[in-house]
């Protein structure tokens, strides 16, 4: 199977997705269009397009964007598989209005080598659901210390390296990894953080965790480690990436670093532009707001806002991290980091950010599909013919109640649990394939 | 006793005393005192809080006139002696107990204002029991209305008085009250608990 | 008199109304419950003067005392507390219960309900973990220390002992020394202190003050001399020796003395009838010299005195309010 398909067969049949609003960033689009399908591909956008001796999906009303891509996901599979694994992964993708994940390597073993990318593509091949473009570590086992086989795992299908969940704290072992990316032309995905400054931290450091008296992880651990980065990537030349970016001063180094011109692009979370350190409190102390990096200050979100809006931020990932739920029913110090984000992020994007008039709809697609594509140098992101038949359908008025019972993830640990939201994606196609789950 | 657990609304059933007879009726209990309990010089005369300590006050006084002997005065707040913590109902304010000597050997006369089922009594006797031995313990209270639901009995009583369970019986007292008075108030129809 | 006149203007009990079923923090009072336990501490001060110093009050009821944290003096209070409520108490403490045997709190606090406890007291190193068992069990909670949280009898029992000198805490001064990001005494008190109208400067070292202070309704100090000048109140905290273990946050005892080491020297800068705190266990010679923790000003055992007599008080209004939901 060559990479540029993904993991999953293609379909011959003709298709025609009728009347919807066509949003492609990729071609400055915005209109009510056909989408025609042939073998797995897109084939012709066009008003009224013929339809004989295809099979018609009916968008009309609905909204139609390339397949969304959410790079930044853990799949726990091999090893975690109480908490998530690819099958049960990709169905939550699915659901959530995705049709590609991109997912980390700090799994059980760790995927440092290419048996690991493999069986991740094969378990991908048996649920046809969502394309999944494994990550690659950095070191070997996440140690920090020695370079994993880059090279071989990029051969069986990884997309990026990234040792996330835990960064690379060495700046000599970053240094090489930027220089030996580049025989691969893969990005190097930073998990930005200084531990020493994180220390025993479990909250953003700031008049919250002053309150509740709990250690504080200070802005200035990711914002050190940011700003090393940035200046081991401007002299390697390497494609840094810098994943769920949650500071202010973090974002305007990335914003300055683009400015100069260097090859460095940068995501965000969905918690970390809606949710503030307040949410520890005001929730008592649930586990379902302790994340790395932690939610922080109204500051730091205003600051995320606009980095979306002026184009600073190119990816919004939601860092699905599952857990089960007896490793979160624990006191708040103790409990794992991480939350679900693959079946909410959608919805509270468009309820939370589009709805209010934040941001527009072709920057959300952009953010979700066309961006996310670009950064991993992936096949989808773009309805231009001869792209893969990837695309979402969105209902903008769709009302949600979100229930974490009813995910599709094994897991279900989210701080939006009952959050009443409107917007919703309601379906996708894969391959020119509508999913059903 | 009172119910203090909640919005039940009362009004007057008959009055029983106006100011002049319970004056009269206290000194009265006075004269009993002195005359029925021969033991004037170890005598100690306990309110109970809330209006047994007025009552103990009044007697003090009218004994002081009769007899030219002040009594000491002690205070009792039966609170945290109640059988019924889980039933009294959010307003559980303590006050402070405060007994002016040493109860050993003395004869205390416990006072309240109403006698009912006799379970703020029992509190009393057994708080007192934690402060010593007592050589005698009377009773002393302006008006038993009966339903008792201990073996309790007063020793000196203003009045005898017939109520419904459900009833209440007020007193009130000059200084911490509008007036000297008590009466019978009984529960407004309808919104009996 | 008509029909429904009261003849009695006031009524039995005081206006305030205690309808807690937990005390997990003096974040979430409101100053005439603040009132009310002093208040009823009063009392029960009073009952600690008595010949017999135990009444009948929780007899049948079953407190649960849970240190997952070493401690000394405030599970002696509380048992004090316990026992003078004649209440039956039970102790559990961290080393040698299940919770080091790596159960789960949650695991372990049903288990504890199991035994239908009426009252919960908790210390433990992590904060909101009594918050977790208020959530999760039946019983009353009362919180006795969560990590840098919040420790509200440590807090009630030093407003109660600045009440006693001071006659009430409305626009006294107050000075609070030490390390104030791992305290939760000062975060307590710092609740307790605002919300009854005192001004609090918390003063420390620059590595032990916690970012942002400000915005809980503090003056934050780096000089001693400047956090005492004027004050009514000096409460000193402990410095958490122990803590210099893993990365020391000041170099060695003797230089912290020399900055924020309360000598009678530096007391003078208090007003006159200024009096000293402290929660104790006290480290002589590192936060405080002997001459003044021993000093007239000292009210360091009063602390310890009224500890028991709040806490029967926290006992009491609990257990009341916990009927009363019946």
């Amino acid at each position: 199977m060559k990479r540029a398909d993904g993991n999953r067969q293609v379909c011959d049949t003709k298709r025609i997705v009728r009347g919807g609003r066509v949003i492609d960033p990729s071609q400055d689009l915005d209109r009510v269009l056909d989408v025609a399908i042939e073998d797995g591909k897109v084939a012709e956008l066009g008003e009224n397009l013929d339809a004989a001796g295809a099979e018609v999906t009916d968008a009309a009303g609905l909204v139609v964007t390339p397949g969304l891509i959410d790079i930044h996901v853990h799949l726990r599979e091999p090893g975690f598989e109480y908490k998530e694994t690819v099958a049960s992964g990709v169905r939550s993708a699915a659901a959530g209005g995705f049709t590609a994940v991109a997912c980390m390597a700090n799994t059980l073993p760790v995927h440092d080598h290419r048996a690991v990318t493999e069986l991740i593509m094969t378990e991908a091949d048996r649920h046809p659901f969502a394309r999944v473009y494994p990550i690659g570590a950095i070191t070997r086992g996440l140690g920090g210390e020695d370079l994993a086989e880059i090279g071989d795992m990029v051969a069986a299908g990884a997309v990026a390296i990234s040792d996330d969940g835990l960064p690379v704290s060495s700046a000599a072992m970053m240094r090489r990894a930027l220089l030996y990316a580049q025989h691969y032309d893969v990005p190097v995905i930073q998990h930005a953080e200084d531990l020493d400054l994180t220390a025993d931290g479990v909250m953003h450091e700031g008049e919250w965790s002053t309150r509740l008296g709990l250690p504080g992880i200070p802005a200035l651990a990711e914002d050190v480690m940011v700003a090393r980065d940035l200046l081991l990537s401007a002299d390697t030349g390497g494609r840094y990436h810098v994943a769920h970016l949650s500071t202010g001063r973090s974002l305007a180094m990335v914003r300055e670093a683009k400015r100069r011109g260097l090859s460095v692009t940068c995501e965000v979370s969905p918690h970390h532009l809606l949710l503030t350190d307040r949410e520890v409190a005001d929730s008592t102390f649930s586990t379902a707001t302790k994340m790395k990096p932690p939610l922080r200050s109204s500051a730091d979100v205003e600051a995320l806002v606009e980095g979306l809006t002026d184009g600073t931020v190119d990816v919004i990932a939601s860092d699905h991290a599952p857990h089960h739920p007896d490793e979160k029913d624990v006191q708040f110090s103790v409990a794992p980091f991480g939350i679900l984000g693959l079946e909410t992020t959608v919805s509270l994007c468009l309820d939370r950010l589009v709805r209010p008039g934040i941001l527009d709809l072709a920057a959300l697609v952009r953010l979700l599909s066309t961006g996310p594509a670009r950064v991993l140098g992936l096949p989808g992101g773009s309805l231009e013919p001869g792209r893969p038949a990837d695309l979402t359908l969105i209902d903008l008025e769709r009302e949600v109640t979100v229930r974490s019972e009813d995910f599709h993830s094994r897991s279900c640990n989210t701080p939006f649990d009952g959050w009443q939201l409107t917007g919703a994606a309601v379906g996708t196609l894969l391959g020119g394939q509508p999913v059903t789950l | 006793m009172t119910n203090k657990t909640g919005p039940q609304r009362f009004r007057l059933q008959r009055a029983l005393l106006d100011a002049r007879q319970m004056s009269r009726m206290i000194r009265r209990m006075a004269g009993e005192l002195v005359e029925r309990h021969d033991e004037l010089d170890r005598m100690l005369l306990v309110g109970i809080r809330t209006r047994g300590v007025p009552l103990a006050k009044r007697l003090r006084d009218e004994i002081a006139a009769m007899e030219d002997v002040t009594l000491p005065l002690g205070v009792l707040d039966i609170t945290l002696y109640r059988d019924d913590l889980s039933t009294i109902g959010p307003h559980p304010v303590v006050r402070e107990t405060r007994l002016p000597e040493p109860i050993d050997g003395r004869v205390v006369v416990l006072c309240d204002d109403v006698l009912f089922t006799g379970r703020t009594i029992r509190a009393a006797l057994d708080e007192l029991n934690d402060y010593g031995r007592p050589r005698a313990v009377r009773l002393a209270v302006l008006i038993d209305r009966g339903h008792r639901e201990l073996p309790i009995q007063a020793d000196v009583v203003g009045a005898q008085v017939q109520t419904a369970r459900s009833e209440q019986v007020e007193v009130g007292f000059e200084g911490i009250d509008e007036a000297d008075g008590a009466r019978v108030l009984k529960p407004v129809e309808g919104e009996a608990r | 008199m008509s029909d429904t006149a009261p003849l009695r203007e006031t009524p039995d009990a005081a206006d305030t109304a205690w309808t807690r079923k937990h005390l997990l923090g003096i974040a979430d009072l409101s100053p005439s419950e603040i009132e009310l336990i002093l208040d009823t501490a009063e009392s029960f001060r009073e009952v600690g003067e008595r010949p017999i110093k135990k009444v009948p009050t929780l007899r049948g009821k079953t407190v649960m005392n849970l240190f997952f944290e070493p401690s000394t003096r405030t599970r002696s209070s509380f048992e004090l507390a316990e026992k003078r409520l004649s209440a039956d108490s039970l102790n559990f403490s961290g080393s040698g219960s299940a919770l080091s045997k790596g159960e789960t709190l949650i695991d372990t606090a049903r288990n504890l309900e199991a035994m239908a406890p009426d009252l919960v007291v908790i210390r433990h190193q992590h904060p909101g973990v009594p918050h977790l068992l208020a959530e999760r069990i039946d019983a009353g909670i009362i919180n006795a220390g969560d990590g840098a949280h919040e420790h509200p009898t440590q807090a009630l029992l030093d407003a109660f002992t600045i009440r006693q000198h001071k006659g009430g805490l409305e626009g006294l001064e107050v000075a609070i020394v030490g390390d104030i990001e791992h305290s939760r005494v000062v975060r307590s008190n710092i609740h307790l202190l605002t919300k009854m109208g005192a001004r609090v400067t918390v003063a420390g070292l620059r590595t032990m003050m916690p970012v942002e202070v400000e915005k809980m309704g503090v003056r934050a100090a780096y000089d001693l001399g400047e956090a005492t000048r004027g004050a009514d109140v000096v409460m000193m905290l402990r410095v958490q020796l122990e803590r210099q273990a893993g990365g020391s946050l000041f170099p060695s005892v003797r230089e912290y003395f020399r900055l924020f080491g309360l000598s009678p020297e530096r007391l003078k800068r208090a007003k006159e009838d200024a009096i000293v705190m402290h929660p104790g266990p006290m480290n002589r010679g590192t936060e405080i010299s002997s001459l003044v923790a021993d000093g007239t000003r000292s009210v360091i055992l009063e602390q310890v005195a009224n500890g028991v007599a709040v806490r029967m008080a926290v006992l009491y209004l609990l257990m009341a309010a916990r009927g009363a939901a019946v």
